[in-house]
């Protein structure tokens, strides 16, 4: 472990919200338009953390309870995710699983207060959410495990340290397989355009928006940050199969890690502008062909 | 250069995930026909001794044929017959793309244990080419329009021809050659085949065939 390491869950805190804002400043340029400032969601977080509370009386603890729990698993996955080749701050054998769950508890959270208002339109949104989270998550439960067996290691950290331009020339089938899997599962557990449409406020296109309608203040201001970290995380499972190898200086790994993630951002743009919102029904198949490239990427560890 | 083979046929295993899941008929002629072109490439690939002439032209008549005839023949079937997608199919498309899964999974499984002659140029040769084969069948049973099955017997072909360059370095070319002018003809009747049941039914689906009976006279 080093500074680098140290830096890297610090930096992920305060950069990850700027994704959001390179995506619609790329959207934007796509569409002709000048689009909002760079910096839209750090003023929205502003705002919103100045902001005093109003919770409804049907709500109950569930309620308040959701944005935090989920921010802090986001939280305690960041500690165990390396970004490209800096290793994570905390490394064990076993925490990519840990690091799936903290994701599924940190969605089972948003979902049970999403259900706590009580409202049908939010239970229409939870559903929705859960529904697609079956096929999203043995989806990237495979891929990580074709991962961890291309490394032969059990833990994020040395299984992204080994990744290196070497190992794209000698596997690239698999990785390549790995790279499109998990972009699709990138865009979709973010709720972004084939799966779900960030911009509107359609009832007939909403997964995550309609899950968060009734938090305001604090609590939205966590739902945001939250989500611009789960762009940040499992934009770190992708960026991590790029190239260059470990540098042997932390600091320049950082910063290509940085570099790629903003190129992460930009490519999503490019995807969410070129692409349209596929039907709802044909989400799960999306899905389950984000699953099969991964678990194709899995029996080519096999031979 | 095994990283190309290794491409080819993970392109093979993907389009036909595609033609599993797909219900446009247009796109799926196309990726068939892709295929047709990806695989002219792999008998000069997997050819030990470089470049060999019968390999070559092997490929080159092969991609020609699958790549540019057959398609024409498919889509012009498809302009008569206004046929534009599979509307239900036997077997719904997400759980033809689980069960191709499993198929890609027994197809590993198999190729793992089959004792070959020679070393195969790739260790996915075999699953590819089985599944491939597995997909062209599974796509003649389980769909309704006679296009499609006339696009599953095409991948079917594709199947056969990987298997067949596990045996490229023995195989004369007069066999494969012979193989490929066989499909020729039955795509061509196919083809004739598929606007005569439209002209008289209406209608490609194969599945109402089984319904025919003289009317009372």
């Amino acid at each position: 472990m080093n500074t680098a390491s140290m830096l890297h869950p610090l930096l992920a805190l305060l950069l990850a919200p700027l994704l959001p804002g390179v995506i619609n400043r790329t959207k934007a340029f796509f569409a002709g338009r000048r689009g909002p400032p760079l910096l839209q969601t750090y003023f929205d977080l502003w705002k919103l953390f100045r902001k005093g509370a109003v919770y409804s009386r049907t709500t109950t603890w569930i309620f308040r309870a959701g944005p935090i729990v989920n921010f802090a698993c986001l939280l305690a996955a960041l500690m165990v995710l390396p970004l490209g080749r800096v290793a994570a701050p905390l490394s064990f054998a076993g925490d990519l699983v840990l690091l799936a769950y903290l994701l599924g508890l940190g969605r089972f959270f948003t979902v049970a207060a999403a259900l706590d208002t009580g409202s049908s339109f939010e239970g229409m949104g939870a559903s929705r959410e859960v529904q697609f989270a079956v096929f999203a998550e043995p989806a990237l439960l495979v891929g990580l495990a074709a991962l961890a067996r291309h490394a032969q290691a059990l833990s994020l950290t040395p299984i992204y340290a080994g990744l290196s331009s070497a190992s794209w020339s000698v596997s690239f089938p698999m990785l390549a397989l790995l790279g499109m899997g998990l972009f699709i599962l990138f865009l979709s557990e973010n709720c972004r355009i084939p799966v779900d449409d960030p911009n509107t406020h359609l009832e007939l296109t909403m997964i995550h928006e309609v899950m968060v309608l009734d938090h305001g203040s604090v609590d939205f201001g966590f739902v945001q940050w939250g989500s611009s970290l789960k762009l940040w995380i499992l934009g770190a499972l992708w960026t991590g199969l790029m190239p260059p190898g470990a540098t042997g200086r932390p600091l320049l790994d950082l910063a290509a890690g940085v570099a790629w993630m903003l190129v992460l951002a930009v490519a999503t743009g490019i995807a969410e502008s070129i692409m349209a919102r596929v039907r709802l029904l044909r989400v799960p198949q999306l899905l389950v062909g984000a699953g099969v490239l991964c678990a194709l990427g899995l029996l080519l560890t096999f031979r | 250069m095994n990283n190309a083979i290794d491409s080819i046929l993970i392109f093979l295993v993907l389009t036909d995930l595609i033609l599993l899941g797909s219900s446009r008929l247009k796109n799926a002629i196309r990726f068939v026909a892709l295929q047709g072109l990806a695989l002219g490439l792999l008998p000069m690939l997997a050819h030990s001794q470089g470049v060999v002439w019968h390999a070559v032209l092997l490929g080159a008549g092969s991609a020609l044929l699958k790549g540019f005839v057959f398609p024409s023949l498919m889509n012009r079937a498809l302009r008569e017959t206004n046929a534009n997608r599979e509307i239900e199919p036997f077997v719904g498309y997400i759980s033809s793309l689980l069960i191709g899964v499993g198929v890609l999974a027994l197809s590993f499984w198999s190729g793992a244990r089959l004792s070959l002659p020679w070393e195969a140029a790739s260790l996915l040769l075999v699953p590819a080419g089985l599944f491939t084969v597995w997909t062209g069948l599974f796509l003649i049973v389980a769909r309704r329009k006679a296009i499609t099955q006339v696009l599953g017997y095409i991948a079917m072909e594709n199947g056969i021809f990987t298997l067949g360059m596990v045996l490229v370095e023995a195989m004369p070319l007069l066999v494969e050659l012979g193989v490929l002018l066989d499909i020729f003809v039955a795509v061509f009747v196919m083809g004739i085949i598929v606007f005569h049941i439209n002209r008289e039914f209406d209608h490609i689906d194969s599945d109402q065939l089984a319904a025919l009976k003289e009317g009372p006279p």
